[in-house]
């Protein structure tokens, strides 16, 4: 099991260029990379063999309000090592309406968390398989987990009618 | 056993129509097999031995809605789900009850939120409100039970399911409709 400082390390000593920033949180290495160079990091994150990253445990992401910050979103993915024994929180930027790289091709179980992510914050994945709604219905039009959607909803206090909604939940 | 062993040989009962379906119904309601949330496990403990609802006549939770009388709305509705509900409400043949089990079904309980809908009553018609969070088994029998005064007591001409004489006779004023003979 190696150190958060000694992970830090092996991934500044072959990327430097492509880290934001990296610091440790309660024993546990977290490292902002550039977008642009995501894939690139995450490759070497699984074949490096110190490292050998070879678990996405969940893909999420922060929304910090575009009068705060931009760009707007942190993705967040957690990985572990499973032969190694340590984990690794891997972040990037995104702002509203950029695609991200999707890391589907490189751990598989980024395809719901990827689904889900897309469904609650709108934001889009470039080369992901099957880039659908994973919990709202089809068709709907908001983005509920970010922060400027109000906490009940827009219209949960109005009468539903499952009408507008059926053809298109039922077609899977 | 029965009511024959305390009537001599050859008797005759007479009732109403009315009254001999209403018993009929009243004492084989077969629910839904049908659980969405927490409430569905309370459900599930209403059916086993301990508070056994085969007292009731309702032991047969049906896997099919064309089988049931009886739809137990057991848990939360998402507006996601709320087609599926509706389908397999249109689905159970008439006589149908519905008894909307929990806070949940009854009103959207805790989840005032943009993917519940707030009560099964906007999506279906239901006969019994059951509060609780979730209810006891108690609750439901007592439910139930109120499904049965429902179905004892249910005159033939306040179902939905029965065609009356005056909406046969508007039906043939509206299409002009002429009757040989």
């Amino acid at each position: 099991m190696a150190k958060a400082k000694d992970i830090i390390k092996l991934i500044q000593k072959k990327h430097k260029k492509s880290i934001i920033e990296a610091e440790e949180f309660r024993g546990d290495p977290i490292v902002k990379v550039k977008k642009e160079k995501l894939l690139e990091v995450c490759e070497f994150l699984v074949k490096e063999k110190k490292l050998k990253f070879d678990l996405l445990v969940d893909v999420t992401a922060v929304d910090f309000l575009p009068e705060k910050r931009t760009p707007r979103f942190d993705l967040v993915y957690i990985l572990v090592s499973i032969d190694n024994d340590h984990r690794l929180i891997l972040k990037t930027e995104a702002d509203e309406g950029e695609k991200v790289p999707s890391v589907y091709n490189i751990w598989k179980s980024a395809n719901f968390p990827e689904r889900e992510t897309y469904d609650m914050f709108g934001i889009e994945f470039e080369g992901h398989p099957d880039l659908r709604r994973l919990l709202m219905w089809p068709g709907y039009e908001h983005y509920p987990l970010r922060k400027d959607f109000p906490t009940k909803g827009y219209d949960f206090d109005e009468k539903w009618d499952p009408e507008q909604i059926k053809d298109n939940v039922l077609k899977y | 056993m029965g009511i024959e062993s305390y009537l001599p040989e050859g008797s005759i009962l007479t009732t109403t129509l009315e009254k001999l379906v209403g018993w009929g119904r009243k004492n084989s309601v077969w629910p839904c097999t049908f659980g969405l949330a927490c409430c569905a496990i309370e459900m599930m403990a209403t059916s086993l031995a301990h508070y056994d609802i085969a007292r009731f006549g309702s032991e047969v939770f049906r896997p099919s809605p064309r089988q049931s009388d009886l739809m137990i709305v057991a848990g939360t509705l998402t507006k996601k789900m709320s087609p599926m509900v509706k389908r397999i409400y249109e689905q159970i043949s008439d006589p149908k009850w519905v008894i909307a089990m929990g806070a949940c079904a009854s009103c959207g309980g805790v989840f005032q939120s943009y993917a519940v809908v707030q009560g099964v009553d906007q999506v279906i018609p239901v006969d019994v409100y059951l509060p609780g969070c979730p209810p006891r088994p108690e609750g439901l029998l007592a439910a139930l039970m109120k499904i049965q005064e429902k179905a004892a007591n249910e005159k033939f001409r306040d179902r939905p399911d029965i065609i009356r004489e005056e909406d046969v006779r508007k039906y043939i004023e509206q299409r002009n409709i002429k009757i040989a003979g």
